[in-house]
């Protein structure tokens, strides 16, 4: 989270807190596991009467943000997530509102836009594919041509919220180029199957695409031309999770900080042992660089700066890595404790486990790095 | 509008005349290459002497030292100053050798410590390049514990007997002047018989080693100190108040990532210069470029790069703004110390075997190998990472102490091995 915040994200981000501390006790979640929802709608209504749906919608489309820099605020917002492990499809829908926003039709911002302002419908990006195509950047689901309109076959997985879903926006496959379609859940030919998931309290489904017929006016933006609005949605969906992976972070090094001072062994606090002392160091150190790169890679996407692909991916390549790292050592400092479901700390080893693998994983987003730089080298050749 | 009132230079104003005059006094840099090769002697020499020269054009255009009094030969301005100078320097020549440890913390102690006959004897030579600086503080018996220095002054009149040595003096060989931390007094608590003096280094009394690095390096020294005459004028602080002046020396030198003492260019906005000696210049120099492995290992190192220059940032920022105490700034040296040793590890398994087994015109591959060996230096220079650890955890996080046996005793029951 970033240091010096303006007393209205101050208060935005405090507000935030106060209502996921109220809503979401641990005690509340582990009882979700059993929810084929995971979370409840009119939670999220009142999230979304909190200001968690507006921030990459512009403000004449209803949209807007505390700061004037959305995706700032949205990334405080994640970062509150993460700290409660909290339920809430937070990505999915943000991700489909500020598409639409961006590119959208007149006609179809009216449909939609109000809707998933309000909390009272629930969108998804429909974009990752199943294995063998489950590498970043990989779309192979088909849109084909048909009169004015398109069909489309494949499917997608994960999808989060799926299930939940009353509008999905899906990247297809078009001839040589990509095309986003907005969907609405029950149209012929598409179905939901939900999927078995490490976290509590999110949910994911395979959706499949038989032969769903689609008018012309389902696509967003240009036909064809989507790939840049895809990066951008990708960069923003990493943005999100960083955040969120950086907050349960933050928190399981709160209670583990904690459990140091107040557990004792031979006579002393485990605070006292130099091994764990220097380990915990190690861990504030990762969860210091990883605040400092989530906020680069959230300003560079706010500014669309010509490096923000770069910093995203910088952003995933280390927190995939090093916030499972620091979670799996407050488990180690905890003992047997640390790995009951009773206990909190696997709330957010779920969460930034969830976070090390989608939306590309480590070695995915390494891997683009070094197409980055590559592309900068023959821009200096 | 309280440094208009105070009648110092607004910024703007300072930015545009400090950038007119860089325009046509300054040589603009040559485009680095990777690493730093190792130079010959003659080459550190010429570029030692080159330093000097840039620091004396500094001072000739007013901009030497801009955060020290004018009456010492400083601009006499403020650290917002400094942050101008910062980014305006980018892509100048700048006396990159005297800015650590000449200006912080060897002038910043005399600054803050010295009486004013030393701070006008000593300060005007710093800023006109005539003098460089070194900090004489390590010993062969200790390293992080610098407050168990033993080498020993004795006072007789007016003059001081200084016997021992000192170790890891960087560039002692080229250097003029030394800041030492040196036992006055064995008989009180270890932390109560130390002072600080002003030390010329090459003179009599003063024998200059240089020490081979498992790399062929040549740049850290040792001095042999014997029978050393210094007169007290050149003593700085009071006589066993030497860790008064001591902490706040280690303040500085813990803060050089934040310091405003000196000139730190602001990190390159562009891009990072990809070419035939950053990793992926390498690797392709491998083929080993199209192996999804390496890529991935080349991406792991650029994002550690980003990291470690965001996160150091970050905790400047922390400190700076009061959110975190001074004591904070330990966790940017362990990141640094650490993420330095894994760019090292992913640079060498980059090149395969040839970095450990290469032929002449392959030197840049070998190069990774050699930095693999050195690979640790990062974690130990200027204070080990497992010492910060300790200062963290104990100072920022709160944690208990560690046991020590040099508290209560004087220095000389303090057992050694």
């Amino acid at each position: 989270m970033e240091l010096d915040l303006t007393s209205d994200q101050k208060a935005f981000a405090e507000t935030t807190r106060r209502f996921l501390g109220d809503s979401c006790p641990t005690s509340v979640l582990r009882e979700a596991r059993h929810d084929p929802d995971g979370f409840n709608r009119a939670y999220w209504r009142q999230g979304a009467e909190l200001g968690w749906t507006t921030l990459l919608v512009s403000e004449k489309d209803g949209g807007g943000s505390i700061s004037g820099r959305g995706v700032n605020d949205l990334a405080l917002v994640a970062f509150e997530f993460g700290r409660v492990a909290a339920p809430g499809p937070l990505t999915a829908t943000n991700i489909v509102a500020g598409a639409v926003s961006r590119s959208g039709t007149e006609e179809q911002k009216a449909d939609i836009l109000d809707g998933l302002l309000s909390g009272e419908t629930i969108a998804s990006w429909a974009h990752a594919e199943p294995r063998p195509f489950d590498r970043l950047d990989q779309v192979n689901l088909q849109a084909t041509r048909n009169g004015d309109g398109y069909v489309l076959n494949g499917s997608k997985a994960p999808v989060e919220s799926a299930s939940q879903s009353d509008l999905l926006l899906v990247s297809a496959k078009d001839g040589d180029g990509l095309t986003q379609f907005l969907v609405p859940a029950n149209t012929a030919g598409v179905a939901v199957t939900p999927m078995n998931t490490v976290d509590l309290t999110k949910r994911f489904g395979r959706v499949t695409f038989d032969q769903v017929a689609l008018p012309a006016s389902a696509v967003l933006g240009e036909p064809g031309r989507a790939a840049a609005d895809i990066e951008r949605q990708l960069q923003l969906a990493v943005v999100i999770q960083a955040a969120e992976m950086v907050g349960a972070m933050d928190r399981a090094l709160e209670i583990t900080h904690e459990w140091l001072f107040n557990r004792y062994s031979f006579g002393r606090p485990l605070a006292s042992y130099q091994e764990l002392k220097h380990r915990f160091v190690d861990m504030r150190a990762w969860l210091e660089a990883s605040n400092a790169i989530a906020d680069a890679a959230a300003a560079h996407v706010q500014d669309e700066s010509g490096r923000a692909a770069e910093y995203v991916s910088a952003a995933k390549s280390y927190i995939g890595v090093y916030a499972p790292e620091a979670l799996h050592d407050c488990v180690q400092m905890h003992g047997g404790i640390g790995v009951t479901f009773e206990h909190d700390l696997h709330l957010f080893l779920r969460r930034v486990t969830l976070g090390a693998h989608l939306y590309g994983t480590v070695a995915d987003h390494r891997e683009r790095l070094t197409s980055i730089l590559e592309s900068q080298e023959s821009i200096n050749v | 509008m309280s440094e208009l009132l105070s009648g110092v230079e607004d910024l703007d104003s300072f930015r545009d005349r400090l950038r007119s005059w860089l325009k046509d006094n300054m040589p603009l840099a040559e485009p680095t290459t990777g690493v730093r090769g190792q130079l010959s002697d003659e080459e550190e020499l010429a570029d030692v002497a080159r330093n000097r020269v840039l620091q004396r054009k500094l001072y000739d255009g007013g901009f030497a030292g801009i955060t020290f009094p004018k009456e010492y030969g400083g601009a006499g301005l403020t650290a917002a100053h400094q942050d101008v100078m910062n980014e305006e320097i980018v892509g100048y020549q700048y006396p990159d050798r005297i800015q650590v440890p000449t200006f912080s913390p060897c002038a910043a102690v005399i600054n803050e410590f010295g009486t004013e006959e030393q701070k006008l004897k000593y300060l005007p030579p710093i800023m006109k390049g005539e003098q460089i600086w070194m900090q004489m503080l390590s010993e062969p018996g200790g390293g992080s514990d610098v407050a168990g220095a033993q080498t020993t002054a004795v006072r007789d009149g007016d003059m001081w007997t200084v016997n021992g040595s000192k170790i890891w003096t960087t560039g002692a060989w080229w250097a003029d002047w030394g800041l030492a931390l040196v036992r006055t007094n064995w008989d009180v608590q270890k932390h109560r018989g130390l002072s600080v003096f002003m030390i010329k280094i090459h003179q009599p009394g003063i024998e200059v080693n240089r020490i081979e690095m498992l790399n062929g390096a040549k740049e850290f020294c040792q001095e042999f100190i014997t029978d050393l005459q210094i007169p007290d004028s050149d003593r700085i602080g009071d006589i066993d108040g030497g860790w008064t002046v001591g902490s706040r020396w280690m303040f500085h030198e813990k803060s050089l990532a934040i310091s405003r003492n000196f000139i730190r260019p602001v990190a390159d906005p562009a891009p990072a210069e990809v070419d035939s000696s950053s990793p992926v210049g390498l690797a392709r120099k491998a083929g080993r470029l199209g192996d999804p492995v390496t890529r991935q290992l080349i991406g792991e190192g650029h994002a550690l790069d980003l990291v470690q220059e965001v996160a150091g940032n970050r905790i400047g920022q922390a400190i700076g703004g009061k959110h975190f105490s001074d004591q904070a700034a330990g966790l940017g040296r362990v990141l640094s110390g650490v993420i330095r040793t894994q760019v090292a590890t992913l640079n060498f398994e980059l090149a395969g075997a040839t970095a450990v087994a290469w032929d002449d015109d392959d030197q840049d591959l070998g190069d990774l190998g050699i930095g693999f060996l050195m690979r640790q230096a990062a974690q130990i220079g200027g204070g080990t990472t497992e010492m910060s650890r300790n200062v963290v955890s104990e100072r920022f996080l709160g944690m208990p102490s560690e046991a020590r046996k040099d508290r209560d005793v004087t220095f000389r029951e303090v057992p050694r091995g």
